[in-house]
C-alpha cells in the first residue's frame, strides 16, 4: 500500500475511477475524436465529458478548458502564448520569485528574445504582497503570473486580490494552480484570473493530462500548431485515455475534497504540534499555525497567510536534506528536500532563498506532501523515525560539532564568498 | 541512484569522529555550497595510524568520507597524498556524474589534513578565496577553472 508516502507533489496515486474511465481508450475505443465515422463517436464524447468534469471542478465553462500534456506545458503555453499574442502592446512580464521552473524558464527564454521580466519578492512566509506587485507593473506589462500555492513551502496566495489588482492595470493574470487544486477549493470565476494551470495528477488522475483554463475571449499564440484541436489552441490528436481519466478524477475530487482537506489538515497540524517536542533545532518554513513558531523566530509576516492542507516543510538544522531522505527511505518514508545535493541541478531551492532563508538552512530542508490516503499511522511513523535519523546524522555533522562547542557553525573562512556563485 | 557499496558506506560510515590532539586537521567545502568535510589525522613515523572525519553532506559525501578514511588508514604520508578523487570513486563502484565533486572533496580534505601536519602549524587558516569544491586558490571567479569546465557544480 501507500504507507509512508509523503511525496504527493511529485506523484499521486491514480484513482480507481480514473483507471476505469481510461480502459476503453487503451482498447477497442481507439478512434480519433476528429473522425466523422463511428470510431470517432465515443472518443469524442469522452473528451467532451472530461472537459465538462474538469470545468466543473474549477467552476469554469467547458469551452474555457484547453487540454495539454502537463502542468509544465500549461504554464509554458500561458507564458509564451500571452507574451507573443500581446507583444504589440508591450514586452514586460511580472511573476513572483517563487514560481515553478516551468514558469521561470519560459520567462528566461523570453528574456533572451527581448522581453523584460520583473520578479516580485516574497515575504519570509512566501507571501506576495499587493503593494509589491503594484510596484512591479509598468505601462508596457503584458502579463502577470503568480502561483496559487507553493509546492515547497505550502503558502497560499491571495489570488483574488492580486488578480483584481492586475485587472485595474488591464493586465491579464495567470496562476499556476498545480499545488492548490485537489487541496483547496478553486473557483476561477471568483478568483478573477484570465488563465489557470493544473495537472490531472493534482486530482489523482493520470500523468500525461493537464489543463489550462483560458477565460472566454482570451487570445493566445499556441505552442503547437497544425490542427484545429482544442479550438486551435493546442494541435495534435488528444490523449483520450489520459483525458478521460482526468475527467473522472476531477469528478471524484470535486465530491470528496472537503473531506480529504479536513483530514489532511488534521494530520499536518499533528506534525506542527509534535515534531518540535521530539526533535531539537527544527524550524518550519512557510505559514504555520499560531503558537507553532518558536518564540525566537519572528511572527508570521502576514497574519492572513494560509497554508495548504497536508503540507509540511521544515528545516532540520545541521543535517543535509538528501542524507535525511535516504535514511527515511530505508525506514519506508518517502519525502522531498530543497537541498542542492538532492536536486539534479545541485542548486539550493530558489523558493527558500527568495523567502530569505540562508543557503545553509536551505540545505537542511525537508518537504512532506500528504494525500487523501495518508493516515495517522503514517504521521506516527514519521514522528518516530525522523528524530533518530537526525540524531545519527548530527553525530557525523561537523556543523553540529561546532554548534555544541559554542562556535558559529555557519561562519565562512577568511576570504570565502561562494554564496553569490549560487544565485 | 547510488551503488550498493556507496549505500553501504553511507549507512555504516567508518571512522566517524574527531581525534583529540590530532597531528593534522583539514576542512574543505562549506555548508553554503552543500558539503563540508573535516578530516583529522594521527601520524607516527610517517604513517597514518588514525584517520577520522565529520561530514555535512549528501549520501555520496558521507560515503566518500568513509571510503577515504579507510583507504588512508595505515598508509604512509606519501601513499596517502597520492589517493586521488578518481581512486575514491572507483573504490566506491562509481558515483553519479553530478556527485563526482563529492569524491573530489574527500581526497582533498585528507590531503589538507596531511599538509596541515607537514606545515607543523595546526589550525592556521590559509588566506584568500578558495574554490568550494577542490579548495584550489582562485582569483576573480568563485570556482576554479577545472571544476567549472568539468561541470562539477
Amino acid at each position: 500500500m501507500l504507507s509512508g508516502y509523503f511525496d504527493h507533489a511529485a506523484a499521486a496515486p491514480l484513482l480507481p475511477e480514473a483507471r476505469e474511465a481510461m480502459q476503453p481508450f487503451l482498447g477497442e475505443d481507439f478512434g480519433n475524436p476528429a473522425s466523422l465515422h463511428r470510431f470517432g463517436v465515443r472518443p469524442r464524447a469522452a473528451v467532451d465529458d472530461a472537459r465538462a468534469q474538469v470545468a466543473a471542478l474549477i467552476n469554469s465553462r467547458p469551452d474555457d478548458i484547453v487540454f495539454t500534456a502537463s502542468a509544465s506545458e500549461s504554464n509554458n503555453l500561458a507564458i509564451k502564448g500571452f507574451a507573443q499574442s500581446r507583444s504589440d502592446k508591450g514586452r514586460h512580464i511580472v511573476a513572483s520569485a517563487i514560481e515553478h521552473v516551468s514558469v521561470l524558464e519560459p520567462l528566461k527564454s523570453l528574456g533572451v528574445r527581448g522581453f523584460d521580466v520583473t520578479l516580485v519578492p516574497v515575504d519570509p512566509d512566501g507571501v506576495v504582497h499587493p503593494d509589491k506587485l503594484a510596484a512591479a507593473i509598468k505601462t508596457d506589462t503584458v502579463l502577470v503570473s503568480v502561483m496559487h500555492a507553493n509546492y515547497e513551502v505550502g503558502t497560499i496566495q491571495n489570488i483574488k486580490e492580486l488578480a483584481a489588482l492586475a485587472r485595474r492595470y488591464r493586465v491579464p493574470f495567470h496562476s499556476d494552480g498545480t499545488a492548490a487544486v485537489g487541496r483547496i477549493p478553486v473557483d476561477v470565476t471568483d478568483l478573477g484570473v484570465d488563465a489557470y494551470s493544473f495537472p490531472a495528477m493534482s486530482v489523482y488522475g493520470p500523468k500525461g493530462a493537464a489543463a489550462l483554463y483560458l477565460k472566454r475571449g482570451t487570445r493566445i499564440q499556441p505552442l503547437i500548431e497544425g490542427g484545429f484541436q482544442e479550438k486551435n489552441r493546442r494541435a495534435g490528436t488528444e490523449d483520450i485515455a489520459a483525458i478521460a481519466g482526468f475527467g473522472a478524477a476531477a469528478a471524484v475530487t470535486r465530491a470528496k475534497l472537503p473531506e480529504w482537506s479536513a483530514a489532511m489538515t488534521g494530520l499536518s497540524q499533528r506534525i506542527f504540534a509534535e515534531l518540535p517536542k521530539k526533535l531539537e533545532h527544527v524550524t518550519f518554513t512557510g505559514p504555520v499555525p499560531s503558537g507553532v513558531r518558536p518564540e525566537a523566530m519572528k511572527e508570521p509576516a502576514a497574519a492572513r497567510a494560509k497554508r495548504l492542507p497536508g503540507h509540511v516543510s521544515v528545516v532540520v538544522e545541521f543535517v543535509e536534506g538528501e542524507a535525511m531522505l535516504l535514511f527515511l527511505d530505508d525506514e519506508g518514508i518517502a519525502a522531498a528536500s530543497g537541498s542542492s545535493c538532492s536536486a539534479k541541478t545541485l542548486k539550493a531551492s530558489h523558493v527558500l532563498l527568495a523567502m530569505g532563508l540562508p543557503h545553509t538552512k536551505a540545505q537542511s530542508s525537508l518537504v512532506l506532501t500528504m494525500g487523501k490516503d495518508t493516515t495517522d499511522a503514517d504521521v506516527t511513523l514519521f514522528l518516530d523515525k525522523l528524530p533518530p535519523i537526525a540524531a545519527r546524522l548530527r553525530e557525523i555533522s561537523p556543523l553540529y560539532a561546532k554548534f555544541k562547542k559554542g562556535e558559529d557553525p555557519y561562519a565562512m573562512k577568511p576570504g570565502e564568498t561562494c554564496e553569490d556563485e549560487h544565485e | 541512484m547510488y551503488s550498493e557499496k556507496v549505500m553501504e558506506h553511507f549507512r555504516n560510515p567508518r571512522n566517524v569522529g574527531e581525534i583529540d590532539n590530532p597531528d593534522g586537521v583539514g576542512e574543505v567545502g562549506n555548508p553554503v555550497c552543500g558539503d563540508m568535510m573535516t578530516f583529522y589525522v594521527k601520524i607516527d613515523n610517517g604513517i597514518l595510524t588514525d584517520v577520522k572525519f565529520k561530514t555535512f553532506g549528501c549520501g555520496a559525501a558521507i560515503a566518500v568520507s568513509s571510503m577515504v578514511s579507510e583507504m588512508a588508514k595505515g598508509k604512509t604520508v606519501e601513499e596517502a597524498m597520492k589517493i586521488s578523487n578518481a581512486d575514491v570513486a572507483k573504490e566506491l563502484g562509481g558515483l553519479p556524474p553530478n556527485k563526482l565533486h563529492c569524491s573530489n572533496l574527500g581526497a582533498d580534505a585528507l590531503h589538507k589534513a596531511i599538509e596541515n601536519y607537514l606545515a607543523k602549524k595546526p589550525g592556521e587558516e590559509k588566506k584568500g578565496c578558495r574554490c568550494p569544491y577542490c579548495d584550489a586558490p582562485v582569483e576573480g571567479s568563485k570556482i576554479c577553472a577545472p571544476c567549472q569546465t568539468q561541470g562539477r557544480r
